[in-house]
């Protein structure tokens, strides 16, 4: 029984963490986007305009649920949730600290790319559920896009995991640390097993990694439909794209949605390739940095401000780079990164057989 | 196609570093805000925001702005209301039986201005009613900020009769013409 209720507060409380985190990430998103244009974003509510997203979120949970006449009820009712619920279920696996995480599974790593996917029949649901010329082509792009790009981003995850030997994500992160039993190698030639710190992490174990960040990182931009990959909802064209008929609440569970995406990828990644909550501080000699470093509190903090580097780095490409016309958007995703993600998934095979040893 | 996506990456590297410059930059504002200053071109870097009704952007005295009646002026020749393009301004007469005074550049007033209405809802700041002006008494101001909560509200009044006064006038002016007819016929 107890067991069941420590389940329902952990559902609740990384629910709450990614309601907090959707509210801080728009206000800064939005100020972001001011500053980078000159501008000073939202000033009135509150302080600097603190209570912005807070007097946002009050609105949307107060408006009506409008359903258009022509819309398929359930489809159009169903898809938020099947969008949200997909994305909060990815969170299930993320290792947050030593021995924290709300499931530690063997496939872990297998698990959060395939209930990502899910991700797609929802918003193909939310589209055709809406009848509506927009919401459909957005919805049509969405997933045309979502289903190639998780081809390159799979095949850069297998890379790492190739040299990791393990799906368990809470085993990965161990791997690029001091809590190791294995030996590491930097760059595949000095053993930093008890150095740790930055010289620990995945991407300099085995410097082709850094490639597989990248090719992981671009193409997780294109799964949370976020510039300049956000054809789906381009909104000089589709006016929102697949969610241009929601309202309300409704709204607010798909932009939940989106936020905890961008939030969740971005960890993937962390935890695949910069070392999780890994401290970056080495070892050095008598000042042992990693030693003192690494803890449940240390952890927390290094998965956060390491997860929250990256989607302040999401944003700020999201104000920067142009929007990609579909047909770029194909060719970057099967003449480019595809063969690049092979390239590296075979250099780990190389990396694993040859530098490491078996 | 590496080619192409290997440009891609430097050019996006460049617009990056560009984007990263203004929101480092973005911790001052621009100090210069007059457009007459002479460098105010060459300050390209921080915030362009003016945060309106807190800080306000300094504009010339002579601005032509909203529209002003000096009434006392005024010969109420109804030129400024042929004029107007929108017909925002709206005169009623009433015609005196002599001189009633002089403007201040002299011009002989005949005229009772009982009505002088500008909607400024309607008004399109275009300075025609300001041209034909005979006596230069509609002008336009430096006020650009007068934002009311009624739209009636925006309808300027610039008469200063009162509705009795008015009668009063036209009484008197309808008696001068029976008089005359009266004199006429004698």
């Amino acid at each position: 029984m107890v067991f069941y209720i420590t389940y329902i507060i952990v559902a609740i409380a990384l629910f709450g963490f990614i309601a907090l985190f959707t509210l801080f990430a728009v206000y800064s998103e939005r100020k972001i986007a001011g500053f980078v244009q000159d501008r000073l974003g939202p000033m009135e509510t509150g302080k600097y305009g603190t209570l912005q997203t807070f007097a946002d979120i009050l609105k949307l949970i107060q408006k009506e649920f409008i359903t258009p006449s022509a819309a398929d009820k359930i489809l159009f009712g169903v898809a938020p949730v099947v969008i949200f619920v997909a994305v909060f279920l990815g969170f299930a696996v993320m290792p947050w600290a030593p021995g924290i995480a709300p499931a530690a599974l063997h496939l872990g790593l297998f698990y959060a790319i395939a209930i990502i996917s899910i991700d797609a029949i929802g918003l193909l649901m939310a589209g055709w559920g809406s009848n509506n010329k927009f919401s459909l082509l957005g919805s049509m792009r969405a997933v045309a896009q979502i289903v190639s790009y998780e081809i390159p981003a799979g095949i850069a995850l297998i890379a790492a995991v190739m040299v990791a030997q393990t799906l368990d994500m809470q085993e990965i992160t161990r791997n690029q640390g001091i809590g190791t039993e294995d030996t590491l190698l930097f760059l595949g030639l000095w053993d930093v097993s008890d150095i740790g710190g930055i010289l620990a992490w995945n991407v300099f174990q085995a410097p082709h990694l850094l490639l597989a960040y990248v090719i992981f990182f671009i193409a997780s931009l294109a799964e949370c439909n976020r510039a300049p990959f956000d054809i789906p909802e381009a909104e000089s064209e589709l006016v929102g794209g697949f969610h241009t008929e929601y309202g309300g609440l409704r709204f607010a569970f798909v932009f939940l949605a989106e936020y905890a995406m961008m939030f969740l990828v971005a960890m993937i990644g962390v935890v695949v390739f910069l070392g999780g909550w890994n401290t970056p501080l080495p070892n050095i000699g008598v000042v042992k940095l990693a030693d003192w470093t690494t803890g449940l509190a240390w952890g927390i903090l290094w998965t956060l401000s390491k997860t929250l580097l990256i989607v302040g780095i999401q944003v700020w490409i999201r104000w920067t780079l142009p929007r990609l016309r579909a047909d770029q958007l194909m060719a970057l995703c099967w003449k480019v990164l595809t063969p690049l993600a092979f390239l590296c998934m075979a250099l780990s095979g190389i990396w694993r057989v040859w530098v490491i040893g078996g | 196609m590496f080619k192409t996506a290997l440009q891609a990456f430097i050019t996006a590297a460049k617009g990056l570093a560009i984007t990263l410059a203004h929101l480092f930059g973005a911790r001052r504002s621009r100090k210069v805000l007059d457009v007459r200053k002479a460098d105010y071109f060459g300050n390209q870097e921080g915030i362009t925001t003016v945060q309106f009704p807190k800080e306000k952007m300094p504009i010339p005295e002579v601005a032509r702005y909203q529209l002003d009646v000096e009434i006392d002026d005024c010969i109420v020749c109804d030129l400024c209301a042929k004029a107007c393009p929108v017909d925002c301004i709206t005169i009623e007469s009433v015609k005196a039986t002599g001189v009633i005074g002089k403007t201040s550049d002299g011009s002989v007033k005949r005229l009772y201005a009982a009505k002088f209405d500008i909607d400024m809802a309607k008004c399109m700041y275009c300075g025609l009613c300001t041209v034909v002006c005979p006596t230069e008494c509609i002008t336009m101001t430096d006020q650009y900020d007068r934002s009311m909560t009624n739209l009636a509200q925006l309808t300027y009044a610039f008469a200063e009769m009162t509705p009795e006064e008015v009668e009063e006038k036209k009484r008197e002016w309808t008696q001068f013409q029976a008089e005359k007819e009266a004199a006429k016929t004698k």
